[in-house]
């Protein structure tokens, strides 16, 4: 098991230089002049274009600016912003907390709802339980997500005045759990809406699988309640591919953060990944793409663990 | 086991059992009006080739037919006097894995892969018994022993996965056995298995029977399996019963026409003797339920097919007492 | 696994036509597939027929109507320019579709050419696959797709390109998976011993047998992509106006004011990008019902 994890974590570092190193040619291969963005209204001369641009380094060739960027990399520096002339490292960690307390509250909600209703779909299949069930989950897969969040927005909002319109807190007011998870629900929830949708149609598939297999006939064989059989023998088997599925999410989350961050004011990591798009801010495009990078990468590897140690087929299989 | 087995009373009836299925081309019959006595003690064999319906017969006593699409449309079921169709599922709970009990034909995917043995093994105990965890699993243990698996109390924490297929397959034997029922169902239980192991399992059961004084059923493709450990044996066709007699007496005298055929198509050591250069068969394929005439199902194939045949299903006929068969040759 | 002697029997004697009636009619039975089927066919001629259906020119520009509620002469309105909202709601199903259409077939038909060649050939080509394969889904796709889209420039034409790009290693997994399932098969084996060149084995024996869940696949990757260029187009990086598309029509209600007070503009071409990828997802659905594997 140990073996295992440390292979993966290996293999993981030549993945995320070539990650890096792919998205810095896209991103300076790009028409654009940085500089025009820095420069912005001011009238320099070109000399002091030029400047400018020797100080930054951006006269270098492209691989000598890569490597360049890799060694500030391993001194833990990641540059610094061409907007606002902050460290990368500040900027993107200011905005880790708000994106990741909103991915956990999503996965929390999501997981927690949709699972019993994936398998009591399942077990009540064909009735309008399941109907019902299906309805809602496909709907949360094709509602566009920005649809949905202008929706809650104009019902919670904007008729109910139930919650706020965006924003991470009330200005003004200080730190406050209270405020915060109010701030958080609207957002939160148009997230979750779609991941329920996914986890529903995927409990209910491997739910269904599992109740056709051999040992449920087993169980019931031997006269144990069908609740027996579908809590204990079901259930334990079927929930096992939701485990990698929890991995998962996150880097599917993240494309969805992004957008919704946008709707709602939300100062996360995908805001800024967008401001940073929009204004060829460099630095910390690639500072943003390290991190989504490692952040999938570490979803994926922490699917296969919870699975590995879940599966008994899988942890011992090293005990022969 | 050749000889008779006096008349005791069965501890198990069929009368006119009909199980149907729905699929997306039709209705079909798994099991057409079968009748069938088990005597006490007595180990009957159903055999008959894939898809005739035999599997279905078991999990029919069982009532373990997946709802949806079968179900038993007709027919009595008396279980120890009692008519089984008639139970609810709750009633049916406490019969299962108590008084009746199954072993399936594939043990690699029977058992629960994410449970040790000893935790499946307990739980059904504990379903049945007033028992407390720790007993339950000396009765476990107890149970492994009972079908000679090596350390038991060792082998009872490992996993599905961590045993091969012919200890799996006495697992779920121990699994028939822990609650002492009075009749187990044996579908196909050597068929997954190497042919050496085959001989192990079949010694168990015979072994068990001995012990515990268990009725069985024996449910195979396999006529030697059938001549080796069974006293009584039904022979069934595309969902019907064509033969039932004594083993001895099918053997010595199969009279419906495709127990003969099935009874030839047994390769024998010597045949260079009779100038045999070819396997025997029985010509033709099985029909398709769906498709069946208002005749004999084994019309088509029949060497010795008359008009009638083809026009009637044959009655049952008793020839010499015990032996039935379902045949107008014999009308 | 329990099968029950009627299915066994059944298939044992249906020839291969039969199984296509059988999932013709196993689809038909699905009632929700086949409501999406009609929306689909019916969005489809939308786009088809657009130039006849819109009621006026959708980038016609007219000031003096703009911010105007529904009216007989605009039946959903206006937007904030003065266009004809139903005008352009009809004309971006022509982008939606062409995106979804285009960039499947697109990885589609890359994904189908290396994941055969990777599973029936094996050895080195696989291993190249394969390792092409885990990189690029190693890749965080939402960042590549915003910044190519974002540094080259947003067009129809990009888009279509990066989902193009990025979508095909799923496909080729799954028909790499395939291809050894049934490489292994009788007939496969027969038209090896009888010589056939490799291409033909491909085309005849192979790739007519692993397409049921491709198509599966490549339906729901339709619903996909759309709501993909939705949002993109939403966020201002996709499809830019005057071109109609439902994602940047809904680019305008980030104001709050517009979202509040003028919903014409903002709640139909959202409905529609709902409607469209509902209604493929059902069909998507009901295809793998029919084509289920297991009665394969």
């Amino acid at each position: 098991m140990h073996t295992f994890i440390i292979r993966r974590f290996l293999i993981s570092i030549p993945v995320i230089l070539l990650i890096t190193m792919i998205m810095y040619l896209i991103v300076n291969l790009a028409p654009g002049d940085p500089i025009d963005m820095l420069v912005g209204q001011q009238a320099l001369t070109p000399s002091e274009i030029e400047q400018i641009r020797i100080s930054l380094g951006l006269n270098e060739p492209i691989h000598q600016r890569y490597l360049k960027w890799l060694g500030q990399l391993a001194r833990g520096n990641l540059g610094f912003s061409y907007l606002d002339h902050q460290p990368v490292l500040d900027r993107i960690a200011e905005r880790l907390v708000p994106t990741f307390s909103l991915m956990f509250f999503v996965i929390l909600v999501s997981y927690i709802t949709a699972v019993p209703i994936g398998v009591i779909s399942a077990i009540r299949q064909y009735t309008w339980i399941d109907y019902l069930a299906t309805a809602l989950a496909f709907s949360g897969i094709s509602f566009p997500n920005f649809f949905s969040g202008l929706v809650g927005i104009y019902f919670f909002s904007l008729v109910l005045k139930w919650l706020p319109t965006g924003g991470l807190e009330t200005i003004g007011q200080g730190f406050s759990m209270v405020d915060r998870l109010y701030h958080l629900l609207l957002p939160g929830l148009v997230l979750a809406f779609r991941e329920m949708g996914v986890l529903v149609r995927y409990t209910r598939s491997s739910m269904l699988d599992v109740i056709r297999q051999d040992y449920v006939r087993t169980a019931r064989a031997g006269g144990l309640s069908e609740w027996k059989v579908i809590l204990h023998h079901a259930l334990r088997n079927a929930l096992l591919p939701l485990i990698t599925m929890l991995g998962l999410s996150i880097p599917r989350l993240f494309a969805g953060v992004v957008i919704i961050e946008q709707i709602f004011q939300w100062p996360g990591m995908g805001r800024l990944a967008i401001e940073a798009i929009l204004s060829r801010d460099y630095p910390v495009l690639m500072g943003l793409t390290l991190c989504t990078a490692v952040l999938v990468l570490m979803g994926n590897l922490l699917a296969d663990i919870l699975y590995g140690v879940a599966d008994p087929r899988i942890r011992l299989s090293g005990k022969r | 086991m050749s000889d008779p087995v006096e008349d005791k009373k069965p501890v198990l009836s069929l009368r006119g059992l009909t199980t149907v299925f729905k699929t997306d081309l039709g209705a079909v019959k798994a099991v057409d009006s079968l009748d069938l006595d088990l005597p006490t003690g007595a180990t009957l064999g159903i055999v008959g080739e894939s898809g005739c319906g035999k599997s279905t017969v078991g999990l029919s006593i069982m009532k373990l037919i997946p709802e949806p699409p079968g179900r038993i449309a007709s027919g009595e079921i008396i279980f120890e006097g009692e008519d089984l169709t008639k139970l609810s599922n709750r009633q049916m709970r406490s019969i299962r894995g108590k008084k009746i009990s199954i072993i399936f034909q594939e043990p690699m995917t029977s058992l629960n892969p994410v449970l040790r043995i000893g935790e499946t093994l307990s739980e059904v105990i504990r379903t049945h018994q007033r028992v407390s965890r720790k007993l339950a699993w000396e009765k476990s243990i107890d149970a492994l022993d009972k079908v000679r698996i090596p350390s038991p109390h060792i082998r009872i924490n490992d996993y599905p996965h961590e045993m091969s297929g012919g200890m799996r397959q006495r697992v779920m034997i121990a699994l028939a056995i822990c609650c002492e029922p009075s009749l187990i169902i044996a579908d196909e239980p050597t068929t997954a298995l190497d042919v050496t192991i085959q001989a192990q399992i079949l010694s168990l059961l015979r072994g068990i029977k001995q012990a515990l004084g268990t009725s069985i059923i024996l449910i195979t493709h396999n006529l030697g399996v059938i001549a080796e450990n069974t006293e009584k044996v039904a022979v069934m066709y595309a969902g019907r019963l064509v033969e039932y007699a004594d083993t001895a007496a099918l053997f010595d005298s199969p009279l419906h026409p495709y127990t003969q055929g099935l009874v030839l198509t047994v390769p024998r050591l010597g045949a260079r003797k009779e100038k045999q250069s070819r396997l025997n068969v029985i010509p033709g394929l099985v029909p398709n339920l769906l498709n069946l005439g208002p005749g004999c199902h084994f019309a088509d194939r029949c060497t010795c097919v008359m008009d009638r045949c083809r026009r009637l299903k044959p009655d049952v006929h008793i020839c010499d007492e015990k032996h039935l068969v379902r045949c107008w040759r014999y009308a | 696994m329990m099968r029950d002697a009627a299915d066994h029997k059944a298939l044992l004697e249906a020839p291969r036509q039969t199984f296509r009636s059988l999932a013709r009619r196993r689809f038909l039975r699905h009632r929700l597939a086949l409501v999406g089927a009609v929306i689909v066919a019916a969005i489809v001629l939308m786009a088809v027929f657009a130039p006849w259906l819109a009621p006026h020119d959708p980038n016609h520009v007219n000031i003096m109507l703009a911010r105007e509620g529904p009216s007989s002469g605009h039946f959903l309105g206006s937007d904030l320019v003065g266009r004809d909202v139903l005008s352009r709601l009809i004309y971006g199903s022509r982008v939606s579709l062409s995106v979804g259409l285009l960039a499947v077939g697109v990885y589609m038909a890359i994904g189908l050419i290396l994941g055969c060649v990777a599973g029936y050939f094996g050895g080195w080509v696989d291993m190249m696959v394969s390792r092409m394969v885990d990189a690029v889904l190693s890749f965080p796709t939402l960042m590549l797709i915003l910044v190519i889209v974002g540094l080259l420039g947003p067009s129809l034409f990009n888009i279509i390109l990066v989902l193009g790009f990025l979508g095909w290693p799923e496909v080729a997994r799954i028909v790499r998976g395939q291809t050894l399932a049934v490489r292994e098969e009788l007939y496969v084996l027969s038209s090896e011993a009888a010589g056939a060149p490799s291409s033909r084995i491909l085309l005849k024996d192979i790739l007519p047998n692993i397409m049921s869940p491709v198509i599966v696949n490549a339906t729901f990757g339709v619903a996909r992509a759309i709501l993909i260029e939705a949002g993109l187009s939403f966020l201002g990086m996709g499809v830019q106006p005057p071109t109609a598309s439902w994602g940047n029509m809904l680019n305008d209600a980030q104001s709050l004011s517009i979202l509040e007070t003028m919903p014409w503009m903002w709640v139909p071409p959202g409905l529609m990008i709902f409607i469209a990828t509902i209604s493929i997802n059902f069909v998507g659905d009901g295809l793998r019902d029919a084509l289920d594997p297991k009665l394969n």
